[in-house]
């Protein structure tokens, strides 16, 4: 195949970004939205090629060299891409659903005033995302990395008269940057190890060698790169603030692509992961932590847009508990039937809020699915895949995850069921609540309920076919399936892991137990949410206890306030009245003021007097000898 | 002969141009200031395939060994580089504020100003040297005293003279010792034997800090700072910008070309307190610049912060260090003189520098609002911008000195996205404080300056590699000097 296409791949939505944030605003609407989505569609039509190309040639990577970045004593880091079968199944989500949100979007913003802008800074993103995933070494991923942080920043805080939004953009670049160094220190230490950083010849080089502490080291600031990314416990609150941006913005980055760019990065360097057992089980209890704290936050909100928010920080939660698992197919299988249903959640609610003239109180919607019937077919359609009733997509990842947690232990495994029936529990409430019973925000916003526009509900429905048969890429041997993914994603590991893998397998009839429990608790919970969820008006009573923890997420942005926040402001002001204006600048002004008493003392020694200057002159010159031999003695 | 040339045009252009009024001083001092930008770039060239550095001899005082003696290497090229590239830059800007008053001594001081510069970074003559580094006070102490326009530029000035003077002084002292330690009738100032010249480690020891003190103080470095957020406040814009864009990259430059090379010992015996100082520096700033709301002190503080990085890289002993170092000397000066544009232009329009009564630029001067990012990006490192490159090699050699020490120098990552974002977010986005706050569109003196060094912050983020090249052969030098007096850094085999 040819490599160089990637060129191309970089290069699209990079142009379209230039020319949109150039020239946008003398072109007319129709114009800017259609080379933007076309600047997405195009790479898409490359990526598919060679990813058919690597199919039947199976080779294992080509890497094309673009130029060399910097070259500098033992440090040679070119601007080189790697396509292997980890990176164009990245690429294809990217670009795929990259494409389908674009085209939502031209009708989506098609209202506002800064249309260019907003398309520029969506290609400027997809265009860094590209460089994250097919960099051939962790610096271009690096590019990619904080690149994308970038674009995230620019678009959260898009409407940034709002001082709300434009702070979420800023906590979601600081909380990013927490991660990076992290991932900087890691990306040193490999560098200092194994005297190279092309992801091809560190995996070579750490096939021959045995965990360390070295090993460990790197691992685990990679993974710190990777909570800050994928916004995991510690690092998870800005996430949920970040839906301040346009709800295609919401999808894309915050749910298909971006977010998961840290499940991408432990894939990637699964080598290392597989000889630190110490970086794995952090991995696994993090993850654990996190799908759990996020589905228990998920429950008690009313923002339709937080409950999704949420939602994702506990998919990804899942994704790394796998991952910390080592079972990194399944990772990068939830990770990709989650782009499809997770973005299309995304999208269906902004064709909710569009209806609801950005209305996101899910108390204020209701019986919303006679009025926009494909939003809701298609959102009950991505509701059913994340929840996990088969055969929609999430069913069969959700189920390679519970699988793998049980391999490990039953404990894990009760947990990991426990964040799969949270999420059932949030999405059916969340379903029913907008779209079953009665209409609660009112007559007058009623009679201006609408259903999107095509250009809208086509992506919606797109999305929802491949939310419908996105699973079948990894059918179980229980069914009879070959499991596609696994297959094409052999030749990332190494043999050593594979030989480990074929040998560990649960039984079928266990797994069929297990699945068939999982599916029988979601559709328990289902029929719950609906009888609860469907009442036409809802008591908007004092939330108590636990509730009232829940609904106010912990506290854990008041926490971050008070203990870090706030206290790194006082420092700040502290240091530089106390520290920098009274303590340094008063002995500098002291002195100062030393050297005037003196001067003014000895300015009555300048007598004139020539034999006194003379005799000042000899005593100074002993002094200084005198001195001069003392301190030689020493 | 081109370097003397390259001394002697923008001095001479500095007498021109005090004879000229109004605008015409401004036009000319700006055509003028291109002629060292054109020689640079010509020197440049072909620099890497010449086989001899160039330079300028003529005999001074042979009695006391002194010399005219002028010598470019990479480093002294990539501070010729900056220099030329910056001069002409700030002369434009000052086009922007119509009303400016006597820019024929603003302008002449400049000009000035340029020619102590390259006569510090090219100069082969410790005696030489020293003559410029304290000429290189004159103008800027006239441009703060005659153009600073706050009550406190007195203070300020004074203050920041006291400083260097102090500074200067105790080096002058180690510098005179050294050369009384030749043997007499071979005393010389030529910077090739001067650094030959055997020292004790005992002497290296308070040589180290009678130089170090000096440099630190120029930079400046924790806790010799003091100075510097007031002069960088009181001093008007330009000088603000030749103050942190240039001059403060003597005292960087001074650390790589004489600290290093004389007392390499001294150095490795003091390296491990004088690195806490730079740490704290990093941090200290950092912290403090949090909460600054008048924004010539943020960037002072920002400015403060990166230059304890780079003092931290200087003192790494690790020729990616010193790469790297040299790399952001660089990109700092094009990013602070950028910031510093922003600052003023900000500052001119709201009548006041307090960041408070700013907000809503965004949406009345787009260009601005892109620029402003695009240079904050920069200085908050990030990839494909001229930050990362120098931010990234340094961290690197930092990483084989000391883990814990890159952590802690590594904070700048996160601490520099703090402020500079909540700066942007003051400033640019939200509404404007007073709702019926007037604010125009760039004028093009403002547009210009800014687009092009914005322009230089991608282009050289993106292909860094020309600099790099630039400062290889005199790094290797200087680590060849060291490794004379037996100090060897790390992975010196392979660098």
């Amino acid at each position: 195949m040819d490599a160089s296409l990637i060129t191309y791949i970089v290069a699209i939505p990079l142009l379209g970004f230039i020319i949109n944030g150039l020239f946008g605003k003398y072109l007319p609407k129709s114009v800017v939205g259609l080379l933007a989505s076309l600047c997405i569609l195009i790479p898409f039509a490359l990526v598919l090629p060679l990813y058919g190309n690597a199919y039947n040639e199976g080779s294992e990577r080509i890497i094309f060299k673009l130029f060399s970045w910097f070259d500098v004593g033992k440090v040679h880091v070119d601007f080189s891409f790697q396509l292997d079968r980890l990176s164009l199944l990245m690429l294809m989500i990217i670009t795929g659903v990259g494409s389908l949100i674009h085209i939502y979007s031209i009708g989506y913003m098609k209202e506002d005033p800064r249309y260019h802008i907003y398309f520029s800074y969506l290609n400027l993103f997809v265009f860094f995302m590209i460089l994250l995933v097919s960099g051939s070494n962790l610096i271009v991923t690096f590019i990619g990395w904080e690149g994308v942080g970038l674009a995230s920043y620019l678009l959260i805080g898009f409407w940034f008269k709002k001082v709300d939004y434009s702070n979420a953009a800023k906590k979601a670049f600081i909380m990013n940057r927490i991660g990076d160094l992290g991932l900087l220190l890691g990306a040193f230490m490999i560098f200092k190890s194994y005297g190279t950083i092309e992801y091809a010849k560190i995996a070579e080089l750490a096939k021959n060698g045995l965990g360390s502490t070295v090993v460990d080291f790197i691992a685990i600031c990679l993974f710190i790169g990777a909570i800050g990314k994928s916004a995991q416990l510690p690092l998870f609150t800005w996430l949920p603030d970040a839906m301040a941006g346009p709800t295609p913005v919401s999808a894309l980055i915050h749910a298909a692509t971006m977010v998961t760019a840290g499940i991408f990065l432990v894939v990637r360097f699964n080598f290392f992961y597989e000889i630190s057992p110490l970086a794995k089980d952090i991995i696994l209890y993090v993850g654990l932590a996190t799908a759990l704290f996020a589905g228990l936050i998920g429950i008690a909100q009313n923002d339709i847009k937080k409950v999704l928010a949420y939602s994702t920080v506990s998919q990804l939660g899942f994704m790394f508990i796998v991952l910390g698992l080592g079972a990194y197919t399944t990772a990068m299988f939830h990770l990709t039937t989650h782009a499809f249903f997770k973005a299309l959640l995304f999208l269906g609610a902004g064709s909710v809020i569009h209806a609801m003239h950005n209305e996101q109180d899910i108390r204020k919607m209701g019986g919303l699915r006679k009025k926009l019937p494909i939003t809701f077919i298609t959102f009950l359609i991505a509701t059913l895949a994340i929840t996990g009733i088969p055969p929609f997509a999430g069913f069969f990842s959700k189920d390679e995850i519970l699988a793998n947690a049980f391999q490990k232990n039953q404990l894990v495994w009760a947990l990991t069921l426990l964040g799969a029936l949270l999420t059932a529990f949030y999405m059916f409430r969340l379903l029913f609540l907008t779209f079953f019973g009665k209409f609660r925000g009112g007559e007058e916003a009623e009679s201006h309920l609408h259903e999107s526009p095509p250009v809208m509900t086509i992506p919606l429905a797109i999305l929802a076919v491949l939310s419908t048969i996105g699973g079948f890429i990894g059918i179980p041997a229980v069914f009879g399936g070959k499991h596609y993914l696994s297959k094409w994603l052999e030749p990332l590991y190494t043999h050593q892991y594979l030989e480990k893998l074929h040998a560990h397998h649960l039984d079928h009839n266990t797994e069929l137990i297990l699945m068939g429990l999982s599916v029988a608790l979601v559709v328990v919970i289902a029929i719950i949410a609906s009888r609860v969820f469907t009442k036409s008006t809802i008591e908007d009573k004092e939330a108590k206890g636990l509730s009232k923890i829940l609904s106010n997420k912990f506290y854990v942005d008041e926490i971050y306030n008070t203990l870090i926040v706030k206290p790194i402001s006082y420092i700040s002001m502290g240091v530089w009245i106390l520290i920098d204006r009274l303590f340094i600048n008063g002995i500098v002004y002291l002195t100062g003021l030393l050297v005037q008493i003196t001067g003014t003392g000895l300015k009555y020694i300048q007598t004139g007097n020539i034999g006194f200057y003379i005799l000042m002159m000899v005593l100074g010159t002993i002094a200084f000898l005198l001195l001069n031999t003392v301190t030689n003695l020493f | 002969m081109v370097l003397l040339l390259l001394l002697l045009l923008p001095a001479f252009s500095a007498i021109i141009v005090s004879f000229l009024r109004g605008n015409a001083a401004k036009g000319v001092a700006f055509f003028l200031s291109f002629i060292p930008l054109i020689g640079t770039l010509g020197l440049l060239l072909d620099f890497n395939q010449l086989e001899v550095y160039p330079t300028y001899f003529a005999e001074w005082i042979p009695q006391l060994g002194i010399n005219f003696a002028l010598k470019a290497d990479g480093l002294s090229m990539l501070m010729l580089l900056l220099t030329s590239i910056l001069t002409p830059i700030i002369i434009l800007y000052g086009f922007a504020d119509e009303k400016s008053e006597s820019p024929h001594l603003m302008n002449s001081m400049i000009l000035f100003m340029q020619a102590t510069l390259i006569g510090v970074f090219t100069a082969d003559d410790v005696f030489l040297y020293y003559l410029f580094w304290e000429a290189a006070l004159v103008p800027i102490v006239v441009i703060m005293l005659r153009f600073g326009d706050q009550l406190l530029r007195y203070y300020a000035t004074l203050k920041f003279l006291v400083y260097t003077v102090a500074g200067s002084l105790v080096m002058l002292f180690a510098i005179l010792y050294i050369y009384f330690l030749m043997p007499e009738g071979e005393r010389t100032f030529f910077y090739a034997n001067f650094v030959d010249v055997a020292l004790t480690a005992k002497e290296q020891g308070w040589i180290f800090w009678a130089f170090f003190i000096a440099f630190a103080i120029k930079m400046p470095v924790f806790p010799f700072h003091s100075w510097q957020p007031d002069a960088y406040v009181q001093a008007p814009a330009q000088g603000s910008m030749l103050l942190s864009g240039i001059m403060l990259k003597m005292g960087l430059y001074s650390m790589f070309r004489f600290l290093l090379p004389i007392a390499p010992i001294g150095t490795k015996v003091w390296v491990p307190y004088v690195m806490v100082l730079a740490i704290i520096g990093i941090v200290y700033g950092a912290v403090v610049a949090i909460e600054q709301r008048n924004i010539k002190r943020l960037i002072a503080f920002s400015s403060f912060s990166h230059v304890g990085l780079m003092a931290a890289g200087a003192l790494s002993f690790s020729y990616l260090g010193y790469q790297g170092t040299m790399f952001q000397m660089f990109s700092h000066g094009i990013n602070v003189v950028g910031l510093f544009i922003v600052a003023d232009i900000l500052g001119r329009r709201h009548k006041i520098f307090v960041i408070d009564q700013m907000g809503g630029v965004r949406s009345k001067a787009p260009w601005l609002a892109t620029t402003f990012l695009i240079i904050l990006l920069g200085s908050v490192a990030l990839p494909l911008t001229n930050g990362f490159v120098g931010e990234f090699l340094l961290l690197r050699g930092l990483f084989d000195y000391n883990i814990i020490i890159t952590v802690f120098a590594g904070l700048t990552v996160i601490f520099s996205a703090v402020y500079m974002l909540r700066a942007y977010q003051d400033t640019m986005l939200g509404e404007p404080h007073r709702p019926n706050q007037v604010f125009a569109d760039l004028n093009l003196p403002e547009k210009v300056t800014l687009v092009l060094l914005a322009a230089l912050v991608i282009i050289f983020g993106v292909y860094p590699q020309p600099i790099l090249d630039l400062t290889a052969q005199s790094t290797k030098e200087i680590i060849e000097l060291m490794a004379k007096k037996n100090v060897e850094i790390i992975n010196m085999i392979t660098y």
